[in-house]
């Protein structure tokens, strides 16, 4: 289908809905956060226009840098470990006939359906001492006697894992789907064993589509503040959990909106850096 | 024996199978085309050779070796695939490399080898191109050099051409058959496109319903059809219906005999148009196909209705309508059962 270009006034038509969902549930919320982060803190009530940088000044420490830190390489983590799981998960699922394909995805879609609450309790019961997980390897004889797995860092990676896995696999099926079964044929027939063949002609081939799910999953975890202060120590709280605390519990919203901003910059820089590398090595 | 060997093999699909009890001798160098309509089990066959497929039951062996427990990427063979399955992310030069590569080969005797195959599917100097940046024919040939990398005990494709258009097919099949004939490699191409099995092969292998109808040459499955499915599959023909007695349309022919039941199959371009009982038998013009190059003539006789076909030298000179005779001579026919 050719498209004409806009003429007319009454051409750019469609995009005033999608242009007033923008501005009203995006543009406007994040006007006024850039706008509060420059505000003063009033100690006695909230805040007071100004236009102050030292919000931003007081970020810029180092337990603010660690805490920032150890937020983007959590995230990271978890989009790399969803990935690694979703993928080959992914694959052999669009192997399965349609009726098994649409009872796992139900079944996926499910966890969607649960609160960030609801899974990090699950989970904290599952990894404690006295019923957790650790009680079925003593009664299996593989470990002496129960253990507490949380709090700790790996709780809080397997919990957000969990949360974000059915995301994974949703953006990756429909690519999966679509790819070309006779491309690992005919890796076979030319010498590849099938986990070459996958290795080397499947996931190249929607490298794309990898990149794509690995800066979803990652903006995904970003946000998550509820499952590290569940599953995790003061020192696995990402900045997420910090920002909600400035914001609620310190009522020191404009703190809380600096942050928030900073953090936005960063993960944008981030991926639009990832795209750049993956558009200079296409290119190639 | 030398040569790849099928033996009693079977498919089945739940209750369906749609490769049955099939048993085929092909020696070694041949170029062989499997032939049908669609669903007649010819692709199954191939994956089966190539090891995509396991057999429900019978064995497949190359020179005497069993192939059935071995899996796909162990039996050295190149296969060309219907949707070409050229790897996106890859160039040319790495598509073809590909089999080398996997193998361990050193990077000097990759680029050699992709050189003198880029030489060989006239396409020198595109080994650094993307494949997504090739026209349909070079894809064609890309794949075909891909497959034949490591020089394959057996090289399979599976209606190699079909994405092509009609001239670009035509040249293809030349170049694929003088290929096959300066490699000596044994061939099995999947086609439903007779025009393409009588270009290529060696020995073209009819099947119907999974099984093999007619394994003959291409001119003595032209000629010497061994049913009617083969008759009708293999180029046009005119099945002509036996009667009470051996006759056709109530006339004896001499030097023809049949049943009631059987058919005899006369190739349209055997038929020749007469004068009124002049013929074998009589019948009415419904329609002339004017084409240039030859001309159709239908005729109605007993409510089946035939096709002449003639070049623009004796062309008939009839009309829709016009009364005509029909002769042949009897040793241009075949009786053919069913």
């Amino acid at each position: 289908m050719k498209r004409e270009p806009p003429r007319a006034l009454a051409d750019y038509a469609p995009l005033v809905f999608p242009g007033a969902m923008l501005t009203v549930f995006f543009v406007i919320p994040f006007s006024i956060m850039l706008a509060v982060s420059f505000f003063k803190r009033n100690p006695a009530g909230f805040y007071t226009p100004d236009f102050v940088f030292d919000n931003y000044a007081r970020f810029l420490s180092l337990f603010f840098g660690k805490v920032l830190g150890f937020s983007l390489m959590l995230s990271v983590g978890v989009a790399i470990v969803c990935v690694l799981i979703a993928f080959p998960f992914t694959y052999l699922l669009t192997k399965l006939s349609r009726r098994a394909q649409t009872l796992w995805l139900v079944a996926l879609l499910s966890v969607l359906s649960m609160s960030e609450v609801i899974i990090g309790f699950a989970w904290s019961t599952l990894l404690s001492r006295t019923a957790g997980i650790t009680n079925l390897f003593v009664w299996l004889g593989l470990l002496d006697q129960p253990v507490a797995l949380i709090p700790s860092f790996w709780a809080v990676l397997t919990g957000m894992v969990y949360q974000a896995l059915p995301y994974t696999v949703l953006v990756l099926y429909p690519a999966l789907v679509r790819l070309d079964p006779t491309l690992l044929e005919a890796a076979r027939t030319l010498g590849a064993s099938p986990i070459r063949a996958f290795l080397n002609v499947v996931v190249p081939a929607l490298r794309n589509t990898i990149v794509a799910t690995l800066i979803m999953v990652f903006v995904f975890a970003l946000g998550s503040y509820l499952l590290p202060q569940i599953l995790g120590r003061p020192q696995h709280w990402t900045l997420s959990v910090l920002i909600t605390d400035q914001a609620i519990y310190q009522s020191n919203m404009p703190f809380a909106a600096a942050m928030a901003v900073f953090l936005v910059l960063i993960s944008l820089s981030l991926v639009g850096l990832t795209l750049l590398i993956g558009r200079r090595e296409a290119a190639q | 024996m030398s040569g790849l060997s099928i033996e009693h093999v079977t498919k089945s699909f739940g209750d369906f199978k749609a490769v049955n009890d099939v048993s085929l001798d092909v020696p070694n160098g041949k170029f062989v085309c499997l032939l049908g309509p669609s669903g007649c089990g010819k692709t199954t066959l191939l994956r089966m050779i190539a090891g995509l497929e396991d057999p429900s039951s019978g064995s497949i062996r190359l020179d005497g070796a069993e192939l059935n427990a071995i899996p796909t990427h162990k039996r050295d063979l190149g296969m060309v695939f219907q949707s070409l399955a050229l790897f996106p992310h890859l160039t040319v030069g790495e598509n073809i490399a590909y089999a080398l590569r996997i193998r361990g080969a050193s990077k000097a005797d990759q680029a050699k080898r992709v050189d003198e195959l880029l030489a060989m599917i006239h396409l020198k100097g595109f080994a650094d191109r993307p494949v997504a940046k090739l026209s349909g024919g070079q894809r064609q040939r890309v794949a075909i050099a891909r497959a034949l990398a490591i020089s394959p005990k057996l090289f399979l494709l599976d209606e190699p051409l079909s994405a092509l258009d009609a001239k670009l097919r035509e040249a293809m099949q030349v170049e694929l058959r003088q290929l096959q004939q300066s490699l000596g490699i044994t061939t099995i191409v999947v086609t439903h496109d007779q025009r393409e099995a009588m270009t290529m092969a060696d020995l073209v292998v009819v099947m119907g319903q999974g099984k093999i109808r007619q394994a003959a040459p291409p001119t003595e499955i032209y000629r010497k059809p061994a049913d009617a499915f083969v008759a009708d599959f293999i180029g046009s023909t005119n099945l002509l219906p036996f009667g009470d007695g051996g006759t056709i349309f109530g006339a004896k022919i001499a030097g023809v005999s049949g049943a009631k039941g059987d058919k005899l199959s006369v190739r349209p371009e055997d038929i020749s148009v007469t004068a009124p009982g002049k013929g074998v038998f009589d019948g009415t013009v419904t329609f002339v196909r004017d084409l240039g190059g030859t001309i159709e003539t239908f005729v109605e006789i007993g409510g089946e209705t035939l096709t002449a076909v003639s070049t623009p030298r004796d062309r008939p000179h009839v009309t829709a309508g016009q009364k005509v005779g029909l002769s042949f001579p009897a040793d241009a026919s075949v009786v053919v059962s069913g």
